[in-house]
């Protein structure tokens, strides 16, 4: 049965704004980062009165942008390889075996989501500080420091999506594979871990997406060397200018490879949230 | 959210699957799990639950900037920063009161609009049309452009001599009668709560989506065999059969916004407008600005509890008449 008219011009409608609403912004990021600077210091104008890739040069320039992003791309590829392959050993814990004190680990876990990250950022800049000091492990204003903090934010989310997801993987696959000889770690790698592809995958980009549009830590945690481009970004605002057109340029050239890797795999995520949050 | 965990059989199937020349038995199967836990463990510790007890033992000292290298030399302060935090007569609890309510009302607003949307849009894309899929990919990229890019756009765009907003209503609609300020005065609680929805209800519009997926065809069916209209069916088979996975949604989104810092803190840098002073960013200015460290963890504590009690009030009232959440 094909729906009535009243429905189909209402979704017409709804989704032309929404398009509206949603591409705006998008449109502005990618036509002001073409535009020369007397064009983003005046009046706007929708359309370029010159087309120029210079912005797209001068961004190296300006700030040290190459170095932030090869700073964001540690920080944020690091926390991301540590939290899934911690995430997939405990979600399997919990997913698989009885054993006292579940129920509070899960319980804990899940209830760090909701603390605000203004809690831990006083306690963590003095403990990072305090261990600097007294050990000589700078965590403060490194990398590792922040690879660690950024680590425990995609953590507990990860390891609740993956326990849903493992949760949904047919136990008799893997208790198959321990009467067949493997290990529970075997089992784990070879049964459980290959049927969980897409949770795991939902759950990288997940972590990798949080890290690497953090601004609150890295903008405390970082010097000079260190800077991520949540923090790098401000630098190509000075005194006597804003170079709009070169943030804009840097900032189209910051969310491509993220973007592009959630369209990708955002089929992924889809399904992993199906299966591990909406249950 | 309800993660199935009712499995009678502990642990694994009996050692046959044991290598020889390990100890099989009992330590390494009971073990076995609390191993596999560790590492979350370890840093769940060290990141989590040891910033929280140094978080409520600073909340009661009085920690300035003289303290910082040295915290625990700090003269203990009693309940002095919470007192501050929440004498409403007295400038620093009057601004930590004032930022609680434009954050709840933040809050509410943003949630309630990301939701809607989210919604909406699930609904209207859940039927195969031409550029359905393409549609869908453009609306996921606010959720997956970084926070400081689009925010800053939008900084860009609410400039107030070559912005796009003010270009829009003033030049070309002449709705206002002079370019107006977006990123200082009341505008500002405007300009936040517009970026917020923008960057938010896509994430609301995942969730639901998933959530349609669950949603057996055959009821829609049934429902047209009886007569049902569309929009019959959408309010008494969509709405209703979405009630569980938007207690989680409604439950995550809430959270978010009112613990939000990155929005506000890109948007108007370190010291927001009083109309948009999120929580989250009042308590950093309180802290890293003004150097009071004592009195930003009695706030964060005090943020905390009343996040506790929301979230456990929520709780009771949405799992009231399902069977317990076997977490």
């Amino acid at each position: 049965m094909a729906p009535p008219r009243s429905f189909l011009w209402t979704r017409r409608l709804f989704l032309t704004l929404l398009t509206g609403f949603v591409l705006i912004p998008v449109y502005v990021m990618v036509s002001s980062s073409l535009k020369p600077l007397a064009d983003v210091t005046g009046k706007f104008r929708w359309l370029p009165s010159e087309l120029t890739i210079r912005p797209y040069i001068d961004i190296w320039s300006t700030v040290p942008l190459a170095r932030y992003f090869v700073n964001s791309l540690i920080v944020a590829g690091a926390a991301t390889v540590c939290s899934v392959v911690i995430a997939v050993f405990s979600a399997y814990a919990v997913s698989r075996y009885n054993f006292r004190g579940k129920r509070v680990f899960t319980v804990t876990v899940l209830s760090t989501q909701m603390f605000p990250g203004i809690l831990f950022l006083l306690p963590l800049f003095l403990l990072y500080v305090n261990i600097g000091n007294a050990t000589g492990i700078a965590l403060f204003g490194s990398r590792g420091g922040l690879i660690l903090t950024y680590l425990t934010f995609s953590l507990p989310f990860s390891i609740w999506m993956l326990i849903g997801y493992f949760d949904s993987v047919p136990r008799d696959l893997d208790e198959a594979a321990l009467v067949d000889g493997c290990g529970p770690l075997g089992a784990l790698f070879r049964v459980v871990v290959p049927a969980a592809i897409p949770g795991i995958v939902a759950v990288a980009v997940y972590a990798f997406m949080t890290a690497w549009g953090e601004v609150l830590f890295a903008s405390v945690m970082t010097n000079e060397t260190t800077r991520t481009l949540a923090v790098g970004l401000q630098g190509y605002s000075t005194l006597n200018d804003v170079y709009w057109n070169q943030i804009m340029a840097a900032s189209l050239v910051v969310s491509v490879p993220v973007v592009a890797g959630f369209l990708l795999l955002q089929r992924y995520l889809v399904a992993g949230l199906t299966a591990g949050a909406v249950k | 959210m309800t993660t199935t965990i009712e499995r009678g059989r502990p642990g694994v199937r009996p050692v046959k699957a044991a290598p020889p020349g390990r100890r099989p038995g009992r330590i390494r199967r009971i073990g076995l799990p609390y191993l596999l836990l560790l590492p979350a463990l370890v840093l769940e510790l060290l990141v989590h639950l040891v910033p929280m007890v140094i978080g409520i033992v600073m909340s009661f000292k009085e920690l300035t900037q003289f303290y910082i290298r040295d915290w625990g030399t700090a003269p203990w302060a009693g309940l002095d920063n919470y007192k501050l935090s929440v004498d409403f007569n007295a400038p620093v609890g009057e601004a930590l009161l004032d930022s609680f309510l434009v954050t709840v009302a933040f809050t509410l607003l943003s949630v309630g609009l990301c939701w809607l949307i989210g919604t909406a849009a699930a609904i209207f894309m859940q039927d195969t049309f031409r550029g359905r899929g393409l549609l869908r990919a453009l609306f996921l990229v606010p959720y997956a452009l970084p926070v400081y890019a689009a925010v800053i756009t939008w900084v860009f765009m609410f400039q107030h001599d070559n912005g796009l907003v003010n270009h829009v209503l003033h030049d070309q609609l002449g709705i206002t009668d002079k370019p107006s300020f977006w990123l200082i005065g009341d505008n500002s609680f405007w300009a936040l709560l517009t970026v917020s929805v923008w960057k938010g209800w896509p994430f609301a519009f995942l969730i639901v989506m998933a959530g349609l997926q669950n949603i057996p065809r055959e009821l829609y069916e049934a429902a047209a065999l009886d007569g049902a209209g569309i929009w019959q069916q959408i309010r008494r088979i969509t709405l209703p059969s979405l009630s569980p996975v938007n207690q989680v949604l409604v439950l995550v989104l809430f959270l978010w916004t009112f613990n939000d810092f990155n929005t506000p803190y890109v948007l108007f840098g370190k010291a927001a407008p009083e109309a948009a002073d999120l929580i989250s960013v009042h308590i950093y200015q309180a802290s890293f600005v003004t150097w009071n460290f004592g009195a930003g963890s009695a706030m964060s504590v005090l943020l905390l509890l009343f996040l506790l009690a929301v979230t456990g009030v929520y709780l009771a009232l949405t799992s009231r008449g399902r069977r317990p959440a076997d977490a």
